[in-house]
């Protein structure tokens, strides 16, 4: 089965991240995507640019309606996602452990599979 | 009881569980099942109870599922999986693999226990729904959303690995433990005893483990009074219960899996003091003392009221109910709903010659006891209240012993639920 790993985060705590940190983090996602190649689980994934770059579009009376910011005004932000090949959840939250040591929330949801 | 309904209740849950384990679909296997009992139903009647009934019912529903598999028109893809012998025993390992996806932690707390009884023990959903004071709507609903997860999210139907084991095994015994408590507030002793049959399960499978064999324990001292706690359809209390009545079997087994060492967690606290009870050859004889000290560190361990109340029982019996009705003090705010604290308290006001108090702790208890038997039980113990004497329609505590408090409200009450979070994992 897939599995999209969700990453949240705190944006401000990555925007005020000095050099070393980022180079530690981009370390430890390196780490994590050597873990996922070795069992053969890595199906690809992205870093997310931070929050308030994203811009948002709503239908309305049939008229897209655009604002500024994200979806959803919450604390945590997702920042990032990998998808995954794995056998079953389990196999899925073994991997969503080892990536939430780097990352703070990891939500693992299975990806719909269409013939 | 007839040939069919037996074997329902004997091997439906174990049936089913073999089922869900090869059919790979809660929904296939329920539906085969069901239509194997039906035929048995029809079938034994006429030709005769074969050999070996479950053996008999397992190919049978293995053919009902392929004819509604054919019907769906997948059958080639499940057709090699299906083909095995009929007389294949039933693993008590797929019992155990069904049971560690249904109390997986990726399902709510809720959807854990509902999935057990329902797929594990094999109840019907309106039994579910009854045992949780839910309407039967509400429990399908939940059962069908934990289905859904189960099947969209992957949840497998395996046992976890042995790296995880130790991670998951503490929800599957809360999850075993409210089983068998559930079945022992309802005096379904089937419930009861799917409860431990699947803790023996688990003990074959982890048998050095100090939990499993605790709680197994434990569960084994309440289960073994079963024959004693109702005469006529009324409950009786500890200190009235004839103790020739309980199961020496099962007190005998408890007591020596108690004899091997191990830490002193809540299922032991527990198992300890029900094993005081089953050593005492009269209510009188019982180590109360022994109990008190291990509800002080059942207490400690857990800081949960439930088991200050159970205490403060223990402690009346030692010290008196002036004492007990002191460690009562405001627990009421943290067991608002609770008619076992206003029993006790009715019970300790009682004997202290305060009976308008106790009358009113009474009234309190019988608007809140959840089942029919515990209000006649209160209901007889108010009328003692109101007049000073027994009012003849319950079983209420003999002369001799002087009080209901010992066991009604604590030592018989149902084993003290612990929950998840207040365990020590």
């Amino acid at each position: 089965m897939k599995y999209a790993l969700l990453m949240y985060g705190v944006d401000q705590d990555w925007a005020e991240a000095d050099e070393e940190k980022r180079a530690e983090t981009y370390e430890r996602h390196g780490r994590f995507s050597e873990l996922l190649r070795s069992r053969d689980a890595e199906r690809g994934g992205e870093e997310l640019a931070l929050s308030n770059t994203a811009t948002t579009v709503r239908l309305k009376a049939g008229e897209a309606l655009l604002t500024d910011g994200p979806y959803a005004e919450t604390a945590e932000q997702l920042g990032g996602f990998y998808l995954v090949e794995a056998r079953d959840l389990d196999e899925a939250l073994e991997f969503a452990r080892a990536l939430a040591t780097v990352e703070d929330i990891i939500e693992v949801r299975p990806v719909v599979e269409h013939p | 009881m007839t040939v069919v309904e037996a074997a329902f209740r004997e091997h439906r849950g174990p049936l089913l569980a073999t089922l869900v384990a090869e059919l790979r679909s809660f929904d296939l296997a329920e539906e085969a099942l069901q239509d194997a009992f039906a035929a048995a139903a029809q079938q034994w009647a006429s030709e005769g109870v074969p050999q070996r009934p479950a053996a008999w019912l397992l190919a049978v529903a293995r053919r009902r599922a392929v004819d509604r598999r054919r019907r769906e028109e997948t059958l080639a893809r499940y057709l090699p999986r299906l083909i095995t012998s009929p007389g294949e025993p039933v693993h008590s390992d797929d019992s155990l693999a069904l049971l560690f996806a249904c109390c997986h932690p990726a399902l709510g707390s809720e959807a854990r226990v509902a999935l057990t009884l329902r797929f594990v023990a094999g109840l019907t959903v309106p039994e579910i729904a009854r045992l949780f004071l839910v309407p039967d709507a509400t429990m399908a609903a939940r059962i069908t959303r934990g289905k859904q997860k189960i099947r969209t999210a992957g949840i497998p139907l395996r046992m976890p690995s042995p790296d995880d084991l130790p991670e998951r095994l503490p929800g599957v015994l809360s999850v075993l433990y409210l089983l068998f408590t559930e079945g022992y507030r309802s005096f379904r002793t089937e419930v009861a005893a799917e409860a431990i049959r699947l803790m023996r399960l688990l003990r074959e499978l982890l048998p050095t483990d100090p939990d499993v064999r605790d709680l197994l324990a434990l569960v084994l001292l309440q289960h073994s009074r079963r024959r004693a706690r109702l005469r006529d359809g009324r409950l009786v209390l500890l200190a009235d219960q004839d103790r020739t009545l309980w199961n020496a079997v099962e007190a005998g087994e408890a007591l020596t899996l108690l004899e091997a060492p191990g830490p002193l967690s809540a299922f032991r606290l527990q198992a300890l003091i029900a094993a005081r009870h089953a050593v005492a050859a009269r209510a009188s004889d019982t180590d109360w003392a022994g109990i008190v000290e291990c509800y002080e560190r059942l207490e400690e361990l857990t800081g949960s009221p439930v088991v200050r109340l159970n205490r403060a029982v223990a402690v009346a019996e030692c010290s008196g109910p002036a004492a007990a009705l002191a460690l009562l003090d405001g627990l009421g705010e943290r067991l608002p709903r609770s008619h076992h604290l206003a029993a006790a308290r009715a019970e300790m006001l009682l004997r202290l010659g305060e009976r308008e108090a106790a009358v009113g702790e009474f009234d309190r208890a019988l608007t809140l006891a959840p089942t029919a038997a515990e209000r006649e039980f209160l209901a007889g113990r108010r009328v003692f209240a109101l007049s000073g004497q027994s009012s003849g329609t319950a079983p209420g505590p003999s002369a001799s012993t002087g009080s209901g408090l010992s066991s009604g409200t604590g030592s018989d009450s149902p084993p003290v639920p612990v929950p998840e979070a207040e365990r020590p994992m």
